[in-house]
């Protein structure tokens, strides 16, 4: 396969910077509500539109690249948006659009305090996150990924009480202690090969290096990235986070910060280390070991907690894995459900967290036993939580069931059962914990006054597009952003293309 | 015919204007201050120009008083030298823009004997870094060191002690210098840097030689308070001024790490000290000690300034472990952490400065989030410095972590890269602690009432004092983005040779 040509284009450095210089303008406009928050949605709609602009240059294999200048001699601090880097920027982006519409009805909803420094926190996320997806070498990604770990942390400590204040801690203690591994190992990998730049097959495809260094290398990668992406047992940081407002854990906590942490899985094992040094060395099987068990004791987990929030945070934890599972079987179908489920997951987990908060805000209910007879009062959010809740359970035509169809035909392609029983209890294990809410909301007597309440316009619209947003990926994969083609096209230029 | 002279410029800028200082001041004491700001500026212009020249033309070399080298005193200006002239005068210039209103408040009686001293200080820390003569060296030591000792002196009630202290000791390691000196003079019968290193091999085995070479590294180990010889330095940062300490921090100790390299590297020669007499490996370890140790205790600490002296006992370990590292990234992680420490820790030190100025005290547990409202800028560039601190790119303080943690991995040298990393964690303990405090918690008061951010009456410093803090933060994020400028274009010239 000839190599993907490139052309020098600003459009990836304009789409990450767009929510960047919003930020002072959101900081003078903090007297004026709705001018701060216009600032916010212009910049969610230019950045997708930037990322959507690079779309069909991604499809036709050509990558836009910018260079700015060297950061450490030999390396420069480089964007490229390649067609993985399109799909992880358009999923964060095109979500942005609708969790800025859905933030606002939700703050002041709730009459929160310190809005300004939550939307230009949020902002700041934005750009790393889309920094993350255009990095075109190891120290480019670290960069924004340490951004966005210290962005995020306003975000986590949003409500300030002490139990938002110890939630914020041991969210740094877990991510800057990964951010430290990450930067040893971009330090090591750069020692190792003398270069950093991503490349579909691996960076390290036809260097030599001793088992042990690779061993080593992988480890302290997949630790760097394995935090974020909440790959058991460096996951317990997500359900302690989930004291932020609920538009950070939707928006963050199922898009941006943990999907940045398994784009980084795919970005180590697709780009950094490749296929043939993956299975060569032993190392998919692990990291399938893990995913695999992460699926299982995740959604075992998820089945026995209360509070609702904390639920979808585990739930969460289980699904991303099912991207590292898909990622570590290493064949074109599995690794393309793997990046799908990317998008996918994002799309339901997002109306999800959305319904958690419009719930709380409505009627302050934030636990699973709460929500008897709920449906009847919100039936639009409840009706988009069920939608989202079969496609997580992998009920078809929901988008989840796309993806889970390519997470199984990749297993039978491996030839691999163990994954495929994974898959299937998993997906039945989805449906326990979720299925349970959508029968107390709408099957049980509500406690209380009845008639409908809806939450705010704002709220509602957000999460039913969502969900609609679901619903019409499952029925057409490709449709509005060929996210199904570019997924296969990632696929088969990591898993075919390996070696040039 | 300037050009020929810079070398001997920035000292005797200095020098001059510290009579000057004294003079002018004892007829008007409102003119010591502009007094000392020019010559500084000066200083500083003369230092860029002089890195310029270096850089495009190449190094110079000054003969005092015209006698030649061996015998006369040389002085020369070459790529490292360049470097750490322009860095200190750099960062003691802006120190010196913010000390007006500090010195007024903490010394109103002695500000022209402050000033006076403090360009004495900087005569001798520049004319250390200039001088190519072994003894002239140690002359300009005992000036920096003495007028430090004043410039610890006049702070706070605890000052005077700290100060006697801090005088013991660093005679101690002044003396140890002078000893050691003596045992290289005593066997290559000259002073001349140059000279020295050209003698030097012949006679690596001799003990008189290994001797000297020991006493010095100890010398100079107290001065840059490498661990376990930095007892003098927490009392003496913090009871000082705090513009003092803001002039000390960032650049006393660095000093004495750049006499390490210089007499290490260019004067024994890179071999001897990696191999021969494996004396880097000793800094190394030493270095990584005192990171752990300085971190460590920097957590345990209530008062700012103090935890900045414990954090600047494991910063000075960065340096002292690229050097002890003796490789070419090592260097450049050292040397590019002295500047960035530099900025950093001024910085912070400011921040600490305007904080006493506006509440009056800086005990991190008493802060709270008033102070975020009264002095947002000020902190906004706290943050700035501690993000870089903790290692957080792309900050500038990320990059001198990043060139060691290369070092350490070429080498295979583990233990030294888990340090290094384990640090930047140590680092976001104790800075977060403060952060906590200062956006997060809620003031104490009698009668809870709503607070509206327009209520809060606004003490932040003057601007004279806000401008030289926030260019600092801004300085830390440029130089993070600009490090391989920096690197490329003069550190990698003033690489040692043999390295």
């Amino acid at each position: 396969m000839s190599p993907a040509e490139t052309y020098q284009s600003v459009v990836p450095l304009f789409a990450v910077l767009v929510s960047l210089v919003v930020v002072p303008l959101i900081l003078v406009s903090a007297q004026r509500p709705n001018l701060r928050e216009s600032w916010t949605i212009g910049a969610s709609l230019a950045k997708f539109g930037l990322v959507a602009s690079l779309l069909p240059h991604a499809l036709a294999g050509r990558t836009a690249e910018v260079r700015l200048l060297e950061i450490s001699p030999g390396i420069d601090f480089a964007l490229r948006a390649d067609p993985f880097g399109v799909f992880f920027a358009l999923v964060a982006s095109g979500l942005w659009v609708f969790t800025s519409f859905y933030s606002i009805g939700y703050v002041r909803g709730l009459n929160e305090h310190k809005q300004t420094r939550y939307f230009a926190s949020f902002a700041v996320c934005l750009s790393a996150t889309v920094g993350v997806a255009f990095a075109a070498n190891v120290l480019t990604f670290v960069v924004f990924y340490e951004v966005l770990t210290v962005a995020t942390y306003p975000l986590v400590i949003h409500k300030e009480t002490p139990e938002a204040i110890s939630g914020g801690r041991k969210y740094l203690a877990y991510t800057l202690t990964a951010g430290v591994l990450l930067i040893a190992a971009t330090a090591w990998t750069y020692q190792v090969v003398g270069d950093l730049d991503f490349r579909a097959g691996g960076l390290l495809e036809g260097k030599s290096a001793s088992v042990e260094t690779v061993r080593g290398l992988f480890l302290l990668f997949i630790l760097g990235v394995g935090v974020k992406a909440a790959i058991m047992p460096l996951h317990s940081w997500l359900p302690t986070a989930m004291v932020a407002p609920t538009p950070v854990s939707a928006l963050l906590h199922a898009v941006a910060v943990v999907k940045a942490g398994v784009f980084g899985v795919v970005r180590v094992v697709g780009f950094v280390f490749g296929p043939s040094a993956m299975s060569a060395f032993g190392l998919s099987t692990i990291l399938a070991i893990f995913a695999g068990a992460t699926i299982i004791i995740a959604s075992l987990l998820a089945l026995s907690e209360d509070n609702l929030k904390r639920r979808l945070a585990y739930s969460t934890i289980g699904h991303l894995s099912y991207v590292v599972l898909g990622t570590a079987l290493l064949t074109p179908a599995s690794f393309a459900g793997g990046v799908l489920h990317i998008a996918n997951h994002a799309a339901m987990k997002i109306t999800l967290f959305f319904c958690a908060g419009a719930i709380y805000v409505n009627l302050h209910k934030e636990n699973v036993s709460e929500l008897d007879g709920i449906g009847r009062a919100m039936p639009w959010t409840m009706g988009a939580f069920t939608l989202a809740a079969a496609g997580l359970a992998g009920v078809p035509p929901v988008n989840g069931f796309v993806s889970k169809w390519y997470l199984g035909l990749g297993a039978i392609e491996a030839d691999a059962q163990l994954p495929l029983v994974v898959l299937l209890l998993g997906g039945l294990l989805s449906a326990g914990y979720l299925i349970p809410i959508v029968y107390r909301a709408f099957f049980r007597p509500m406690a209380g006054e009845k008639g409908t309440r809806e939450a705010s316009a704002l709220m509602v619209v957000p999460l039913v597009l969502t969900a609609t947003l679901s619903v019409a990926l499952g029925l057409a994969p490709n449709l509005f952003v060929h996210l199904h083609d570019l997924a296969m096209n990632i696929s088969r230029s990591v898993i075919d293309g390996g070696t040039p | 015919m300037i050009q020929r002279n810079l070398p001997v410029l920035i000292p005797l800028v200095f020098l001059f204007a510290s009579l000057v200082v004294s003079g002018f001041g004892i007829w008007k004491r409102q003119l010591a201050y502009p007094v000392a700001l020019f010559a500084t500026a000066l200083a500083f212009g003369v230092a860029l120009f002089g890195l310029q020249h270096v850089l495009t033309v190449g190094s110079i070399s000054y003969r005092l008083g015209g006698w030649s080298p061996p015998i006369g005193i040389e002085y020369v200006l070459d790529p490292l030298a360049a470097f750490f002239t322009v860095v200190i005068v750099g960062i003691a210039l802006l120190v010196l823009l913010h000390a007006r209103i500090v010195v007024e408040r903490e010394l109103p009686e002695r500000s022209v004997a402050y000033y006076a001293v403090s360009m004495l200080f900087l005569t001798g820390l520049s004319g250390i870094i200039i001088t190519g003569d072994l003894f002239n060296l140690y002359v300009f030591v005992e000036i920096a060191s003495l007028s430090g000792y004043a410039l610890v002196a006049v702070g706070e009630k605890q000052a005077p002690v700290a100060a006697f202290r801090y005088l013991l000791v660093g005679t101690i390691g002044a003396s140890f210098y002078l000893l050691g000196l003596c045992f290289i003079y005593l066997e290559s019968g000259s002073l001349n840097m140059a000279d020295v290193a050209k003698i030097l091999p012949a006679l690596h085995s001799k003990p008189t030689v290994v001797v000297g070479v020991l006493l010095i590294v100890v010398g100079m180990g107290i001065k840059m308070a490498l661990f376990p010889m930095h007892g003098w330095l927490p009392d003496a940062y913090t009871y000082a001024a705090s513009t003092s300490s803001a002039l000390l921090a960032p650049i006393g100790t660095k000093v004495a790490a750049y006499v390490l390299v210089r007499v290490l590297f260019f004067g024994f020669g890179v071999e001897y000290v990696r191999t021969e007499l494996p004396i880097a490996d000793v800094i190394s370890w030493l270095s990584a000690a005192g990171i752990i140790f300085g971190s460590v205790m920097a957590m345990a600490q209530l008062e700012m300034k103090r935890m900045l002296a414990y954090s600047s006992i494991a910063q000075i370990g960065y340096v002292g472990l690229g050097i002890g590292l003796a490789s070419p990234l090592g260097f450049i992680g050292a040397v590019l952490h002295v500047l960035n420490h530099a900025l950093m820790k001024s910085c912070l030190f400011l921040v600490a400065a305007n904080v006493r100025t506006s509440i009056g005290h800086s005990t991190i547990p008493s802060f709270d989030d008033s102070l975020r409202r009264q002095m947002p800028w000020t902190m906004a560039a706290f943050s700035v410095a501690a993000l870089s601190m903790i290692g957080i790119p792309p900050m500038a303080g990320f990059f001198s972590k990043w060139y060691l943690a290369l070092a350490g991995i070429e080498q295979s040298q583990w233990v030294f890269v888990a340090v290094i990393l384990a640090s930047s964690l140590l680092n976001a303990v104790y800075f977060f602690r403060v952060w906590e405090r200062v956006y997060l918690r809620r003031p104490v008061e009698k009668h809870p009432v709503v607070h509206s951010e327009s209520r809060i009456e606004s003490r932040e410093v003057r601007p004279s004092m806000l401008v030289p803090t926030t260019v600092l933060a801004i300085g830390i994020l440029a130089m993070g983005l600009l490090n391989a400028l920096v690197v490329e274009l003069i550190i990698r010239k003033a690489i040692p040779p043999g390295l």
